[in-house]
């Protein structure tokens, strides 16, 4: 559970998704969700593989087109947006994917510093040092900073993920299956790294899991997905004292006391 | 496909022809887009010169090997017909014209669509199948012109270069085993082997391997950018990039040959 109380604004949305639907030719995978969240909530998306987690944030941050319906991010309609648009909103809202896609040929200081580099013209090398050095801290992985990706473990490799996208400072943070193949240790670790993401850098995010365990303990709030459709929502406790078949399934199977 | 039914759609002609047409639509996008993210400022410098590295600096050791044993052995086969016309003096001169006309561009682009755009096919490839791509543009970074413009226009720059290199050491391999034979001297060899070489011949040299370079690197490029299917993806991106590279290269060579004697 979380040490700390989140500093949630329950007025201020900073996503708006209403009504979307996405297909990928006969394969009908978002069917009409609706979703709001508020500034500094953690909400866990819940769902078995293959019900349209992932797709629900690629459409959120722009990676994939929604087929119909709206997604307003941090006030702007992401479907309508520009590239240069899209690029600027994308600054703002970082994205961990599921295997960490850190950049093979570079080192890790090198990928922590790409997008920073890229993103801040004029900036120092000093200052681009620090803050490779502050981000590499904050996720404990300091030693790592002139490895290859290759010679990091899968939970690294997460972690990294995550520090190369916490480095432009975003609002939105969006987990995609962050604790999948991984031991309970560092299960336990990710969670908590994503927990202290949430209280240190004041962030907004979306994790995508069917852990039980990641969703209880960095969820403020759950959504369960089945074919599609968003089926309940709320607090852990209260999600999962529904009788719906799913969810009894998902609780059995992962043996949360 | 008709999503709304769950159908698949009925093909216009057969289905085999509705894709061929698709691809080629989705080729024809895909160079669109290069020229019009070529030419939008900023140009990524570095990654280009680091392309430039790769493609040229690292196919030295190969193309000179391969240019230096073309010169030498095109020779030693052209010899016995040219003696029994008492003509070997003539071997420097139509070295000079295979090498510049036909066997410099051939070579090198042969060589650099198995080594250059299999390398670039794969890596791309590989790049897109572990979300690296997508993690460029979720990074507010634009990938396509980063990863393809950048080795696309490293190919076009950089083959036109090792072409004129290969022709060069394909030329100093046919030297040595002239000078092995009929013991013709340096300067001697080079006067007669480019006296038949006109202004024509090397602007179609440059110009196919400005050609083929970009083949080459759109091709290799186009392949991995659409890779699916995992690692199995990546081995097919690598292997076609290296196919449709070598036969675009051969059809190109027989539209170039046919409007260069035009002008000749």
């Amino acid at each position: 559970m979380k040490n700390f109380k989140p500093n949630i604004d329950w007025q201020d949305k900073v996503i708006k998704i209403n009504d979307l639907y996405k297909s990928f030719d006969s394969n009908h995978v978002l069917r009409g969700i609706s979703l709001d969240v508020h500034k500094g909530e953690n909400i866990v998306v819940l769902g078995r593989s293959g019900t349209g987690k992932s797709v629900l944030i690629k459409i959120i941050v722009g990676l994939l087109s929604p087929d119909s319906g709206a997604v307003n991010v941090l006030g702007k309609e992401v479907p309508a947006l520009s590239n240069p648009e899209l690029r600027e909103l994308r600054l703002k809202v970082g994205f961990c994917f599921q295997n960490g896609a850190l950049y093979d040929s570079m080192t890790v200081g090198e990928n922590l510093a790409f997008p920073l580099k890229r993103n801040t013209p004029g900036i120092t090398r000093g200052k681009v040092k620090q803050m490779v050095e502050t981000v590499l801290d904050a996720v404990g992985l300091s030693q790592t900073l002139h490895q290859m990706p290759s010679e990091l473990s899968g939970g690294q490799r997460k972690r990294i993920g995550i520090a190369r996208t916490l480095i432009l400072r975003p609002d939105i943070m969006l987990y995609d299956e962050p604790t999948a193949g991984l031991d309970p240790i560092t299960c336990t670790e990710i969670n908590n790294l994503i927990n202290e993401v949430q209280h240190r850098f004041n962030t907004t995010s979306i994790i995508i899991t069917h852990d039980l365990t990641c969703a209880k303990v960095t969820g403020d709030n759950i959504v369960v997905m089945k074919e599609g459709r968003f089926i309940k929502r709320g607090p852990f406790d209260e999600v999962f004292e529904s009788n719906d078949e799913l969810i009894r399934e998902f609780y059995d199977y992962n043996f949360i006391q | 496909m008709d999503s709304s039914s769950g159908q698949p759609e009925k093909p216009v002609v057969s289905r085999g022809l509705d894709n061929f047409f698709l691809d080629l639509y989705s080729i024809f996008q895909f160079i669109k887009r290069f020229f019009k993210e070529a030419l939008r400022p900023p140009l990524e410098v570095r990654e280009f010169i680091r392309q430039c590295y790769m493609v040229g600096y690292k196919s030295l050791a190969l193309i000179t090997m391969t240019g230096f044993i073309t010169g030498l052995v095109f020779t030693k086969q052209s010899r016995p017909s040219l003696s029994e016309f008492g003509a070997t003096s003539w071997l420097p001169s139509l070295i000079a014209i295979a090498v510049v006309r036909a066997l410099a561009p051939l070579v090198t682009s042969l060589i650099c669509a198995g080594k250059v755009g299999s390398s670039i096919g794969a890596e791309l490839a590989s790049m897109k199948v572990t979300e690296q791509i997508d993690a460029m543009e979720v990074s507010a970074i634009n990938p396509f012109k980063y990863l393809v413009v950048t080795r696309v226009m490293a190919t076009t720059v950089c083959i036109p270069i090792l072409v004129c290199y290969t022709g060069l050491v394909a030329m100093l391999g046919s030297f040595l085993d002239i000078y092995m034979n009929e013991h013709t001297s340096f300067t001697t060899f080079f006067q007669n082997a480019f006296k038949n070489i006109t202004f024509l011949d090397f602007g179609t040299t440059t110009m196919k391997g400005i050609i083929y370079g970009f083949t080459i690197g759109i091709v290799g490029c186009y392949q991995g950018w659409r890779a699916s299917q995992g690692t199995q993806g990546v081995g097919k991106a690598a292997n076609v990039s290296v196919v449709v590279s070598m036969f675009l290269i051969f059809l190109e060579e027989v539209v170039i040959v046919q409007v260069a004697n035009s002008f000749r």
